[in-house]
């Protein structure tokens, strides 16, 4: 294959990449041996540990489909409540009038600069002081408002990217032929803009899924993280097995969001009656999906937070 | 952590409401809690930018078996909770394989080391997309024609890609400088002393919440807000213009 950094690799090239290739796999699987070794010393490799989670299925029904449930519905509420909430910011930023413009902007950039694990610790506290929420309920709220509260801070700006992407035309043949700004928003703007930005909210939710880990990790939420001590504990001490699984878990979800977000983008990109670009889920303009839940600023890379 | 003995002295009515306003930090040690955020970020940005340089390299090599590894190991990790990789750096890492790194007496300076390590396998996947993407952005033609001139490998290299690469870098390395800087909360999760977990406790046992959660979120803007301005306006700066 040629690229920008090498041509195609004529007969040479190619007995030096083969050579390139053996010691790379000499390297590849001394590493893998001495992993291995470290495991089966410490008796991590016996089918005891593995066994709770191919050799039935208490495990799962017990520890990690309760903890899942309670990830993918702190995701779910996250993704919901930020949406509308961050489409609301997102188009303040662009209003005209700068006392709407600049505390949107001035909202935005502030919870965009803070770590969603100090969103959600503030969450926590202001439950137990200030309503009667249960304290079994707490850490979901608490979950919850500091992923909404830092997501939709970048879904506005992802809106607001989409918005900007589409060409000045639109807006100006819309006001040429008389609508109110109001109408160019609601009618010419934000439906192209939707599906321009879908991919990137696709892969945002990337983002949140991981986030929701903090709950569990800090937190006291009863998530698929916090599932993973109590349960290796009653296996006894499978811990390797159990991170492995919750671990392979999270890839899969995470995996399909971003294989879904890239055939999204192809899709709309192949299929566009509107004129403006599609947002590419990796590109640099919007971001932070670096976060574990510390997610970027702006730039995503496919869900770093 | 009172300061009162300021360069120039307010009236005294003013110290007096400085000195209630200001009671909860008495007996908590703020800065060193910013300041261990701080190293947290130095040295994981150091250790990432290594070992995200060289899995670039490794994913826009001509050898098929390192291109693989490259790309399994950025899609692995980066669908992985940071939460999960840190904490397995502790409780599988260290609790049940034994791994120490070289400081088995102290759990603090431990558990530091393995905050660092995990943040490093984990930002470093974002670095080496940040410097392909940088790779990528640079047109075939370029590299066509510098080889047409006759330049060999090495000057096409650091002649023609690598300068218009780095620059077009700026920015999105930037962002995962930033997101690594509020990544550094999860070190909490394994009791490492940061900025997050100290907030956690000040808010437990003090009163005023409002006041506990707006400075520690003025230090994180403190920290982040200026990196961004600054690689913004270095990005802009040494922007290729295409």
């Amino acid at each position: 294959m040629s690229s920008v950094l090498y041509d195609a690799p004529g007969p040479r090239a190619k007995r030096r990449n083969i050579l390139f290739s053996a010691v790379f796999l000499v390297a590849l699987a001394a590493l893998l041996w001495w992993v291995f070794n470290a495991l089966q010393d410490k008796g991590q490799l016996e089918w005891a540990q593995w066994k709770p989670f191919f050799g039935g299925t208490e495990a799962w029904s017990t520890y990690i489909w309760p903890g899942l449930r309670n990830t993918l519905k702190a995701a779910a509420l996250a993704m919901v409540i930020a949406l509308p909430l961050g489409a609301v910011f997102g188009i303040a930023r662009l209003s005209d009038h700068a006392w709407v413009r600049v505390p949107a902007a001035i909202v935005v950039e502030f919870f965009r600069a803070i770590p969603v694990l100090v969103l959600m610790v503030f969450g926590q506290a202001l439950f137990a002081e200030y309503t009667d929420i249960s304290s079994d309920d707490r850490p979901l709220y608490a979950v919850v408002t500091g992923l909404v509260l830092y997501n939709a801070a970048v879904i506005a700006e992802i809106v607001r990217a989409g918005i900007l992407s589409l060409p000045k035309g639109q807006s100006e043949a819309a006001m040429a032929i008389g609508l109110r700004k109001g109408q160019v928003m609601r009618t010419i703007l934000l439906p192209q803009a939707v599906t321009a930005m879908l991919p990137v909210i696709v892969s945002q939710m990337v983002v949140i899924v991981k986030d929701t880990a903090l709950g569990g990790g800090v937190l006291t939420f009863p998530d698929l993280i916090a599932a993973v001590s109590p349960m290796s504990s009653y296996y006894g001490a499978n811990v390797i097995a159990s991170f492995t699984i919750v671990a392979l878990i999270f890839i899969a979800i995470n995996f399909a969001l971003t294989t879904f977000a890239s055939w999204l983008e192809r899709r709309l990109r192949r299929g566009r009656r509107s004129s403006g670009p599609v947002l590419d889920p990796k590109g640099a303009s919007v971001g932070g999906t670096m976060g574990t839940g510390a997610g970027g600023g702006a730039g995503d890379l496919g869900g770093m937070n | 952590m009172r300061r009162s003995s300021g360069r120039h002295t307010p009236g005294p009515r003013h110290a007096e409401a400085r000195e209630i306003v200001f009671d909860f930090l008495e007996g908590y040690d703020l800065l060193g809690a910013f300041w261990v955020t701080v190293q947290l970020t130095l040295l994981s940005a150091v250790g990432s930018l290594v070992w995200g340089t060289m899995l670039a390299a490794m994913r826009v090599s001509p050898v098929p078996l390192m291109r693989g590894f490259g790309t399994a190991y950025v899609n692995i990790v980066r669908n992985i909770p940071l939460t999960v990789i840190i904490l397995f750096t502790s409780l599988g890492l260290s609790q049940t394989l034994g791994v120490t790194m070289g400081a088995a007496d102290n759990f603090d300076t431990q558990n530091f080391r393995l905050a660092v390590l995990g943040l490093i396998l984990y930002t470093s996947a974002f670095v080496c997309e940040a410097l392909r993407s940088g790779i990528n952005t640079v047109p075939v033609g370029q590299a066509e024609a510098a080889r047409a001139i006759g330049l060999s490998f090495t000057q096409v290299l650091t002649l023609v890609v690598l300068p218009q690469a780095i620059r077009s870098v700026v920015g999105p390395m930037a962002n995962v400088l930033i997101a690594l800087t509020k990544n550094t909360t999860v070190a909490a999760a394994i009791g490492v002393t940061e900025a997050a977990l100290l907030m956690k406790k000040m808010i437990e046992n003090e009163a005023q919440l409002i006041l506990i959660s707006a400075v520690f979120a003025f230090g994180y803007v403190c920290l982040t807000l200026p990196t961004g301005l600054i690689m913004g306006w270095v990005g802009k700066k040494v922007a290729v213009k295409r």
